[in-house]
């Protein structure tokens, strides 16, 4: 519906600048009724600033934005919603302890009484091909069924612009195939879609037009189907990338041996992991991937000692450890980098030399008599801070201080550089410039090339089909058995994932 | 020991009246940790609505003058509990405990003029030939309008939280603040209307205290009664009407041992006296043993600041 001289939204010369950083710098654009129109950029491209202020979270510092032909300065989301803005975040934006129609309702200007809302939910959950309960708790709900709650929030009030930030990040490939079909069926409908993402082949697929950003700024506009996935990166990144190199050497002995391993989740809504088994030799790389909430982070805490549990469930390099703690794990040669970075991984308010000493102690050997060896612990930070690039003013600073990219590097790069022969990292690149992904996935290459058995849990298919030997899924606390990963297609890794939850048959009634 | 000289009638009478302090603070406290904030000042908001309660009464001569006085004191011993963890992001842990110290401290400074002086009495309410019904008359018909109001507010925050939209936005609020934040809800400001209501349901406690439970001013009258109403919030795992249950419960206990104390139990009077609050212990624990469901019920965002970045 694109051409047809229309406008819905203009932006003319938004900007938006935080203290050290321009978020956004003159950016201007224009959303057409019934486009789907992509925003592209990389982490820190200011693609969520912009959102943010046209959906009335963030007052811009300059520029103008006009709807439907009238200006429009929203000071609150209220009134964007008022105006027929609406928006499905990313994060943060649900109540796990509330119901499904609670969340609805807090979402809304005016929302009817619970019952009728109850039932408007049902009806319109149908109509678009996404069934939900609205009696359900959200805590109790996957991801790509929380996802739908935001989204028929935003359907139940008519929007005329729908913003979606990163819709997918949390999906299988199935469950992307239904919402690509729900948000055609809303654009053949008239309602125009703002789509954010960093995904080239996604917005290839759905989006009419794209807006590419880098560091603040509009750098290309185009139609996304007339570009390769390749030329889009490249605008995005604004450089050529390399894909990491993998080397083909034979594989040694098995490391790291899970058998039967069933463990209680430590959270309310967590997962609990259901007898996992598999064995990784040293020099492989065993990609584990699922959709958020399976039971990643359990594995995560069941492989790092950090919850414990029989002692033959767990076995490095023959040895029973499942009764370990972290500390006689990493004796043993396990190291593991936890996925949320500040608080799991590193304590936000300490220097990164306390960080460094904080996990390298036992294996790099710097406490003698209880006494810390600050010189050789800045000479491991200093290691890690040069060795795996991390920018930063230096190894005094708080690990709060570093942009999520830096820190993950940094809590990588600890844990390689301690000469471990089984490493374990949930979502190394999670939120990670591109450049940098590729840094990290190349250190864990070379690190297995070194003899080091790796175990990577992510949510990033590509990055997944791209460095790993061997391919299972999570789902719901379960491990499919491993496979090799060449030869495994799309299809077949969605349906490891868990397929899509059922959500195929309401598009068969509602086509 | 002589146990017929306890009447149930008026044993269950009067932990009514014994349970409403702490029921009155606690139905306040769970309206302020259902917004995400944990104010342990309660003891100390207490004691400033028994001292203010009490003072003004007998100023103005007027118990209910003293109760509205009450109220505002404990909402203004609050304000400053609000002002530095909602505005300058304090500790809230570390805010609420200095706020006790202080109240104490205060509340003894102001009550040194009213050592010994007996409030005016708070009335009974008159129900008519009701009152003369057997066993029923002296359970439900005999009180001061007090004890009936801390039922309605227990009953009116039931539904507030459970039917509004107010109430599920306070839920929401204390759930998470961010996503409340990023809907376009005021955290700070509905934070602050908790705590002050918080704050004068603590004062309204305290003054039930002062004017007609002791009915006298002495340093320390609360006695640790904050403390207990923060227990029974956890007690009763963020759900209004069990609150009433927790009161009573520890209502009940304090009741019993007096009047075991009376009858001549041969237990020693301090074994007695501490029988409450270890009961209070022990039932947090046996609470607490089944981690997971009390978790659930806890608001995710209690104790935790929010400060809106971008």
């Amino acid at each position: 519906m694109t051409g047809t001289g229309e406008v819905l939204l203009r932006v003319v010369g938004l900007t938006k600048a935080y203290p050290g950083v321009v978020a956004n710098s003159d950016v201007s654009f224009a959303v057409a009724p019934g486009e789907v129109h992509a925003l592209l950029g990389e982490n820190g491209a200011g693609k969520s600033t912009l959102v943010k202020m046209i959906y009335g979270l963030v007052k811009p510092d300059g520029g103008t934005m006009t709807l439907r032909g009238a200006a429009y300065a929203p000071s609150k989301p209220g009134v964007a919603r008022q105006q027929g803005v609406a928006m499905v975040f990313q994060h943060f934006s649900l109540f796990e302890a509330l119901n499904v129609a609670e969340n609805v309702a807090l979402g809304m200007q005016n929302p009817p009484g619970m019952r009728t809302l109850a039932s408007r939910i049902r009806q319109v959950s149908q109509d678009y091909g996404l069934p939900l309960d609205p009696d359900r708790l959200v805590g109790d709900l996957s991801a790509g069924e929380r996802q739908r709650v935001e989204i028929i929030r935003c359907l139940l009030q008519d929007p005329k612009l729908l913003i979606m930030d990163e819709p997918t990040s949390v999906l299988t490939p199935q469950e992307v195939d239904i919402l690509f079909q729900t948000l055609r069926q809303l654009s053949a409908e008239g309602t125009a879609i703002l789509y954010i993402s960093h995904k080239l082949e996604e917005i290839r697929a759905l989006c009419d037009a794209a807006t590419i950003l880098r560091r603040g700024k509009v750098v290309a506009t185009c139609t996304p189907r007339e570009k390769s996935a390749r030329d889009l990166a490249e605008m995005m990144v604004g450089e050529t990338l390399t894909p990491p190199a993998r080397s083909a050497k034979a594989k040694g002995a098995v490391a790291l041996e899970v058998s039967g391993l069933s463990v209680p989740s430590p959270n309310p809504f967590g997962t609990s992991l259901k007898n996992i088994g598999f064995s990784v030799q040293k020099g492989e790389i065993l990609g584990i991937a699922g959709v958020a909430g399976n039971g990643q982070d359990e594995l995560l805490l069941a492989l790092s000692g950090e919850v414990r549990t029989a002692r033959d469930r767990i076995r490095i390099n023959g040895a029973g450890c499942g009764d370990a703690g972290p500390n006689e794990r990493r004796r043993a040669g396990l190291v593991a980098a936890p996925e949320e970075r500040l608080g799991h991984a590193a304590a936000p308010d300490m220097s990164l030399t306390e960080n460094a000493l904080l996990s390298g102690a036992v294996r790099k050997g710097l406490v003698s008599r209880g006494f810390i060896d600050w010189a050789a612990t800045r000479d491991f930070a200093g290691q890690i801070v040069e060795g795996f690039d991390v920018r930063t003013p230096g190894i005094w600073v708080a690990a709060r201080a570093l942009s999520g990219g830096n820190l993950q590097k940094f809590v990588v790069g600890r844990e390689l550089s301690q000469a471990p022969t089984v490493v374990v990292v949930n979502q190394p690149t999670w939120g990670v410039d591109a450049s940098a992904a590729a840094a990290i996935r190349q250190a864990l290459i070379d690190r297995a090339a070194e003899g080091a058995a790796v175990v990577v849990i992510s949510q990033d298919l590509d990055e997944l089909l791209e460095i790993t030997d061997r391919f299972a899924a999570l789902n719901g606390g379960r491990l499919t058995e491993p496979r090799p990963t060449q030869g495994l297609t799309v299809d077949e890794i969605g349906l490891m994932m868990g397929g899509a939850h059922g959500m195929e048959v309401a598009h068969h009634v509602h086509p | 020991m002589d146990l017929t000289a306890i009447n149930p009638a008026v044993l269950i009478a009067s932990l009514m009246v014994a349970a409403v302090p702490i029921m009155l603070a606690a139905t306040g406290e769970l309206v302020v940790e259902k917004a995400g904030v944990l104010n342990l000042g309660v003891e100390g908001m207490m004691i400033m609505g028994a001292v203010y309660g009490l003072a003004i009464a007998v100023e103005a001569e007027s118990p209910v003058v003293g109760f509205v006085a009450a109220a505002a004191g404990g909402a203004a011993l609050s304000l400053i509990f609000a002002f530095l963890t909602q505005v300058l992001l304090a500790n809230q842990v570390a805010t609420g405990l200095a706020l006790t110290l202080f109240g104490l401290g205060l509340s003894s400074l102001i009550g040194q003029g009213y050592v010994g002086i007996k409030p005016p009495p708070t009335p009974r309410l008159d129900f008519g030939p009701l009152t003369d019904i057997p066993v029923l008359g002296t359970i439900l018909f005999r009180h001061d309008p007090v004890v009936y109001l801390s039922v309605l507010i227990i009953a009116a925050v039931w539904a507030l939280l459970k039917f509004t939209r107010a109430g599920l936005i306070l839920r929401a609020v204390g759930e998470n603040h961010d996503a409340a934040h990023a809907l376009g809800y005021k955290v700070q400001r509905i934070r602050l209307l908790a705590i002050l209501f918080g704050g004068a349901m603590a004062g309204l406690g305290g003054a039930y205290i002062s004017l007609v439970r002791v009915p006298q001013w002495t340093d320390g009258i609360t006695a640790g009664a904050g403390w207990i109403a923060l227990a029974i919030v956890v007690f009763a795992s963020w759900k209004p009407w069990r609150i009433l249950l927790g009161a009573y419960l520890f209502g009940g206990i304090t009741v019993l041992q007096l009047n075991l104390q009376a009858a001549g139990a041969r237990i020693p009077v301090e074994y007695l006296s501490m029988s409450p609050y270890l009961i209070t212990i022990l039932v947090l624990v046996i609470m607490s043993a089944d981690r997971g469901r009390a978790a659930l019920n806890a608001p995710a965002a209690l104790g935790r600041n929010f400060h809106a970045s971008r």
